[in-house]
């Protein structure tokens, strides 16, 4: 029997995600999925409802408050420079 | 069995109170994914295991101002995913009512201090029944609040549309009054709404159940376990013979509610979770290769088993040729859930069940098997999905281990709630 999900789509996904994950993880997700989207095939039975959304936008004053000083906000940061967040190069 | 085994406590540091009020006196433990300023929050992650907030969640700030001493930052399932708290980087906690076994999850840490007295009162989270599971395997009362009724401001987010801040205590009425001090209004949290008659709950912990109706829906005892049904119907007899009537009600949509709810999880945690990029914050992936590779290392290891299963579930549900069956049929289930219930409290004060379907698992028995583990929400999510208010009460036990029954009342009901659970507890 085919599996559902193999190998190569959870490495799809998980470069979507971008998450690694070695050849273990690879092959225990692959099995699990399958059991875990079989399981969610249950939907299928759901029948359309009409949802009325009672929302409400909530709005406030466009106005200048008080924020997290550039210090605070960085000093969770792994690496830093000159004041800004030190990351890989993009692309 | 020794305070220092249970692990309840992923940081232990006290905080002292900025005012006095009604919290004066007493202490109080925080889920380590709630913010507090100075003090590391790690959402039980390796992610963000030397993470420290500039600020303080709204909750936090209140408990202050209201005169409580926080005692520390309790352990928990990595960031809220999980009903054991086993999946912790910090390891799990020790369930002190039932020594061998998990406290629940994902508040098991703070559902385990409050159990073992290690602080009078605690703060854990709820996004499918993560207050009131670890409240039941631990023999205490937890509170899973209306939606929109306390702020997630500070919150560490894992699935913004499902999740509540709430109190675990020793009774209804304590776990009221800390219900009392964190819950109204945040212009921080736009979705908070100010309740219709105020938020005076602990008043309500009166026990006059005289007269109020109870619908118990057939569904969620069928897949119970026979002790935990038992001792559910001891306790509702209990409740009946202090006046409070109950009748058998049907809630056919509560069938796809497991599905339903971790489809939307996972998806919202795929989104979510995606800030955790080791550069702002989090674990460091190093700077070889481009942003992308770096990126997904951090995450490869800052990640436990759990989250990574989670994301990649959510990011599948959400991905073209996928949405359609898995992300929109959840949220046509959601809307099914909510009318149900909208249907039944025409009829009924308040809906009970067991909290639980099943004991508080052995420690480890659950882990290889993410879909046992999911099985065992089934009481408790189908309240999340409809944003509704509902309380875990212990019910007594079942082969000597806790058993609590949940009473779910109409949305911002909670005084209802705090009435009906304060005859049993």
């Amino acid at each position: 029997m085919d599996r559902r999900v193999d190998d190569e789509e959870v490495r799809h996904v998980a470069s979507l995600a971008r998450v690694d994950l070695d050849d273990e993880e690879v092959a225990l997700f692959a099995e699990q999925f399958a059991d875990i989207l079989d399981y969610f095939d249950a939907l299928d039975e759901v029948p359309e409802v009409e949802s009325e959304a009672e929302l409400d936008n909530v709005m406030r004053p466009d106005e200048v408050r008080e924020g997290l000083t550039q210090e605070e906000a960085l000093q969770n940061a792994p690496e830093t420079e000159d004041g800004f967040f030190k990351g890989p190069k993009v692309g | 069995m020794v305070a220092e085994d249970l692990n309840a406590f992923v940081t232990r540091e006290e905080l002292e109170p900025t005012g006095d009020g009604p919290l004066s006196g007493r202490t109080v433990a925080v889920k380590d994914n709630i913010s507090t300023e100075g003090v590391r929050t790690t959402c039980g992650s390796n992610m963000l295991a030397h993470y420290v907030p500039p600020y303080d969640a709204t909750v936090v700030e209140r408990l202050k101002a209201a005169g409580a001493t926080i005692v520390g930052k309790t352990n928990m399932d990595e960031f809220g995913m999980g009903t054991t708290t086993e999946t912790s980087a910090f390891g799990p906690t020790q369930n002190p009512a039932a020594p061998g076994r998990v406290p629940g999850g994902s508040s098991g840490g703070s559902a385990a201090a409050v159990a073992a007295g290690e602080a009078d009162l605690a703060l854990g989270t709820d996004t499918g029944g993560s207050i009131r599971c670890p409240a039941a395997f631990c023999g205490v009362v937890g509170i899973k609040p209306t939606y929109g009724l306390v702020s997630r401001y500070g919150l560490v987010a894992y699935a913004n549309s499902l999740e509540q801040i709430g109190p675990i205590a020793p009774t209804v009425e304590e776990a009221a009054e800390l219900l009392e001090v964190v819950s109204g209004p945040d212009e921080r949290d736009g979705t908070t709404r100010e309740p219709a008659d105020g938020t005076d709950y602990a008043s309500a912990a009166d026990g006059d159940v005289d007269g109020l109706t109870v619908g118990v829906p057939t569904e969620l005892l069928d897949g119970a376990d026979e002790g935990i049904v038992e001792t559910f119907w001891d306790a509702l007899d209990d409740l009946e013979a202090q006046g409070a009537e109950y009748t058998e009600v049907s809630l056919p949509s509560v069938e796809t509610a497991v599905q339903a709810y971790y489809v939307i999880a996972m998806s919202e945690a795929s989104s979510n979770l995606a800030r955790f990029d080791g550069v702002r914050y989090g674990q460091s992936g190093g700077y070889d290769g481009n942003w992308n590779e770096t990126f997904a290392r951090s995450r490869e290891e800052g990640f436990g088993a759990e989250v990574k299963r989670r994301i990649l579930l959510g990011t599948y549900a959400l991905s073209a040729g996928y949405h359609d069956k898995y992300y929109a049929k959840a949220q046509d289930a959601r809307a099914w859930v909510k009318r149900d219930f909208d249907e039944t409290f025409a009829d009924v004060d308040v809906v009970a069940s067991p909290t639980m379907p099943v004991p508080p698992f052995e420690l480890g028995e659950s882990l290889d098997d993410p879909l046992q583990m999911y099985l065992a929400d089934a009481n408790t999510v189908p309240v999340n999905l409809a944003n509704l208010p509902a309380i875990s009460v212990p019910a007594g036990e079942a082969d000597g281990l806790p058993v609590g029954l949940q009473f779910v009342a109409p949305a911002f009901g909670e005084r209802t709630l705090v009435r009906a659970g304060s005859a049993l507890a």
